[in-house]
């Protein structure tokens, strides 16, 4: 087994009583007190994640915009300098490399965040696609960490340490600012449904900026938040998780991101053509989020049933609403069932699966 | 350090025994259990009446990461079960051997708690 990967705060964590775990291939913190007290601290008051594990890439030349509009499936086009776009980066089949955000910095100059488990693949993979372009692909994981300050009270505490004007920076936007001293790309983006900011900074700075975060925001509410509010925040806000709801083999229309597909962007771009068959043909399967009105975690892998009882699909993500308190997730089942009642067995126990239109929580994001 | 009270009986499994004056038994599961398990959001024990043989599974305990079988440290017949776990299944995390308790059994055979794990040697597995 090969020793896991840190990230610059892993002691910051110890030293705050996390739990510590390998999750892809890196030692991070999936809780310091409690998973569910962490959730509640995002939506009520604010939470501090470290996500320094997630992967930066430079794009940069003469073709860079093009190259991107190439690569991903949502219109890189439509940005401008300090603009954030969220998309797939999708296989010819129209499977998912992975999902990532780009930013634009200037005409020839944009950056990508790309998720951990996927920091390999994704650049062996953008390389290859980048070799008839006129771009420089970049790999900077190791040279920045990400500290991420959710919740309501997110952009007070930010702005409590830096100068810069955070009210300027809208939802889906970013510019540069001096953090605590620690000069930051501030992004105001998230993974949690919630206002707030990802900084993006030099790995050698994030221990003093993860406690500057820490000790200015305590008087708001902010909390150390892991990896497993993280991941039930998400769920809540119903956004996709890469090995999920979104895979090699689920693509983004599947997964019901056909918001991000822009068949007609005036680019051709990896997967157009299977993703226009399968919109023009209707998918033979689908995402649906669902709720159980029950306490009892329906797990990823557990199978869906149609009325029947025959199978009719699996879960793919699974948890308990901190906010609603009763089990929700998502399930990947076929376009026919997906239209009826379905049903999960629960050690002997049968739970009516109950379809939502996500998120699940009334979310407070945008300051648009 | 997990919390080992030392006039609990405990079982290989981490549920803890309590023999109570009036001949019943109380059982639920460890602090060290409760604290391996994180956030705990579900937990599930059988009907008032139900019998059981020793190490056979009478529940489940679910929390955030996992679902974990729950095994009878000995056997009998259930005389109590802790309704308040049903609404707030966090009353284990909070207090493992208090109000986090599960259930009362009454013992087929009164010597059996006995047989089961002392505090020190509970140590020993969940130090």
């Amino acid at each position: 087994m090969s020793e896991l990967k840190r990230t610059p705060l892993r002691d910051f964590h110890a030293a705050h009583g996390a739990r510590l775990v390998d999750f892809a291939g890196w030692e991070m913190p999936v809780q310091y007190r409690s998973i569910l007290e962490e959730h509640k601290a995002v939506r009520r008051t604010a939470g501090l994640f470290d996500v320094s594990h997630m992967g930066e890439v430079d794009v940069k030349g003469p073709q860079a915009g093009a190259f991107l509009n190439h690569l991903v499936t949502n219109d890189v086009a439509k940005l401008f300098p300090g603009r954030v776009l969220y998309s797939p980066m999708c296989y010819p089949t129209g499977g998912v490399v992975d999902d990532l955000l780009v930013y634009m910095r200037g005409a020839e100059d944009y950056f990508l965040c790309i998720n951990a488990g996927n920091i390999d693949k994704d650049l062996a993979w953008i390389r290859e696609q980048a070799a008839r372009f006129d771009v420089a692909i970049t790999d900077r994981c190791a040279d920045y960490a990400l500290l991420a300050v959710q919740g309501p009270n997110a952009a007070t505490i930010v702005q409590s340490l830096t100068g810069a004007k955070l009210g300027l920076i809208r939802y889906y936007h970013f510019g540069e600012a001096t953090v605590a001293g620690v000069h930051c790309l501030a992004s105001r983006t998230g993974y949690t449904g919630e206002d707030g900011f990802e900084l993006y900074h030099a790995a050698s700075e994030a221990p003093a900026l993860a406690a500057a975060l820490l000790e200015a925001g305590k008087p708001h509410g902010l909390e150390l938040a892991g990896l497993g509010a993280r991941d039930s925040l998400r769920l809540e806000a119903g956004y996709p998780l890469y090995g999920h709801e979104i895979t090699a083999e689920i693509s983004p229309l599947t997964a019901g991101l056909g918001w991000t597909v822009k068949l007609d962007k005036g680019a051709d771009f990896i997967g157009r053509t299977a993703l226009a068959d399968e919109r023009a043909r209707g998918g033979e399967r689908k995402v649906v989020f669902f709720k159980t009105g029950d306490r009892r975690i329906v797990r990823a892998d557990h199978p869906v049933l149609d009325a029947a009882g025959a199978v009719v699909g699996k879960v793919v993500s699974g948890t308990l609403s901190p906010i609603l308190n009763e089990a929700i997730g998502s399930a990947l089942v076929t376009a026919a069932a997906a239209k009826q009642p379905l049903q999960v067995d629960i050690r002997g126990t049968k739970l009516n699966l109950q379809l939502v239109k996500p998120p699940f929580v009334e979310l407070k994001k945008t300051n648009a | 350090m997990s919390n080992i009270p030392a006039d609990l009986r405990y079982a290989k499994s981490h549920e803890w025994l309590r023999a109570e004056s009036d001949g019943t038994v109380t059982i639920g599961i460890t602090d060290y259990a409760q604290n391996s398990l994180g956030d705990i959001t579900y937990v599930q024990v059988p009907k008032v009446g139900a019998s059981f043989k020793a190490g056979e599974t009478f529940g489940v305990v679910e929390s955030v990461k996992a679902a974990s079988d729950l095994y009878m440290p000995v056997g009998g017949t259930v005389v109590a079960v802790n309704a308040v776990l049903e609404s707030a299944p966090e009353t284990v995390n909070r207090d493992a051997y208090g109000e986090g308790w599960m259930l009362k059994l009454k013992p087929a055979d009164p010597a059996a708690a006995a047989t089961l794990l002392d505090a020190v040697a509970y140590g020993e597995i969940a130090g």
